[in-house]
């Protein structure tokens, strides 16, 4: 079986990228919320709930540059959530096998 | 892998191309069509997912002729004919649209979420658009 | 690990073209190859040296040129959808190509990873 990691670019208050994210994505597959799908990270957010909900199984990545760049450094995100750069990003796509973007 | 097909030429790759947009109110299901046209020809493992709106990609009776865009929906049709013979649309897409494999204008297996998961964790190259 | 990219967007309406950019020039830090990037869709328009920003902003059509050309990167534009927008020999930036989807299924059969940017 083969490791994978999905990627969100979309906020889920405007798309359903993360929604269908969520419900196609295997146990043990990482997620990186990217560009407009960082607000999926925010603690007090609506959202918070489904991502909480999946944290048992998946693991959840935030791009730190797009969260900086909405002003969020200052805005609880959910624990668990880690933050990478660039770099970061990088080494995901290398860890897992597959890349699948959630467009 | 066979003993016979040991010296063959070509790395066959499992391509998924994941469709989750509709027609003709953007551009990117005529152009992912495209895409899998091509790809047919590389002797690949292609397989190609209608879920959430890429569902109404492939719905019966379009009909484009007072939008002045092409009707491109006879197209997928061709997908058996370039030997696309892995079609998957979600059931739970399907449910939440109204629709049933019955309104859909080519033959497709339908999977529940669980099941379509798991031929996604499967591939070596995911492509969305 | 040898690294491909498939960029679905333009510039400037969304981030999908500066996210790979990021990306790519992350990934050659890494000491990994990325030996192609395709463009398709808006995508193509990466490649259009019409493309004139204001002095103070990212000029991403120079800024991947210029990343192709210091890293060897093969920049390919979909013919298709460069034609059905306007890209041609005659407004394309010195550093990338222009030609079929072939390049794209190739992309994925030669390259480790297939990362994709887009809407």
């Amino acid at each position: 079986m083969t490791t994978m990691l999905h990627l969100v670019n979309k906020s889920p208050f405007e798309r359903n990228n993360l929604d269908s994210c969520l419900r196609l994505a295997k146990s043990g597959s990482a997620v990186l919320l990217l560009e407009d799908g960082v607000f999926a990270a925010m603690n007090n957010a609506a959202y918070a709930d489904a991502v909480k909900g999946r944290m048992g199984d998946l693991k959840f990545y935030v791009l730190g540059p797009d969260v900086s760049a909405r002003g969020l450094d200052d805005t609880p995100l959910i624990d668990g959530i880690n933050v990478v750069d660039y770099g970061g990003f990088v080494d995901l796509v290398a860890e897992h096998d597959v890349a699948q973007s959630w467009l | 892998m066979e003993p016979w097909e040991e010296d063959g030429p070509e790395v066959v790759k499992r391509f998924m191309y994941v469709n989750r947009k509709a027609p003709y109110g953007t551009i990117y299901a005529l152009e992912c069509l495209e895409v899998v046209l091509i790809a047919a020809a590389f002797d690949q493992d292609v397989s190609v997912v209608f879920a959430d709106d890429g569902v109404f990609q492939i719905k019966k009776n379009q009909d484009t002729t007072a939008i002045g865009m092409k009707n491109f929906s006879n197209t997928y049709r061709a997908l058996d004919d370039y030997d696309v013979e892995k079609i998957y649309v979600e059931q739970e897409s399907l449910d939440a649209r109204g629709l049933t494999a019955d309104d859909l204008i080519i033959p497709v297996e339908v999977l529940n979420a669980e099941s379509l998961s798991e031929i996604m964790a499967q591939q070596d190259v995911v492509i969305s658009s | 690990m040898k690294i491909g990219i498939l960029v679905n967007e333009g510039p400037f309406t969304h981030q999908a073209s500066d996210s790979a950019y990021r990306f790519a020039e992350a990934a050659i830090a890494k000491g990994h190859e990325v030996a192609r990037v395709f463009f398709y869709n808006d995508g193509v328009n990466n490649s259009n040296k019409l493309s004139e920003p204001q002095s103070d902003d990212r000029n991403l059509v120079a800024l991947w040129a210029a990343l192709g050309k210091e890293h060897g990167i093969d920049l390919v534009v979909c013919i298709a959808a460069a034609l059905r927008r306007g890209i041609k020999e005659e407004v394309l930036k010195d550093g990338f190509r222009i030609s079929g989807l072939g390049q794209l299924v190739e992309a994925g059969i030669e390259n480790d990873r297939l990362v994709v940017f887009g809407d």
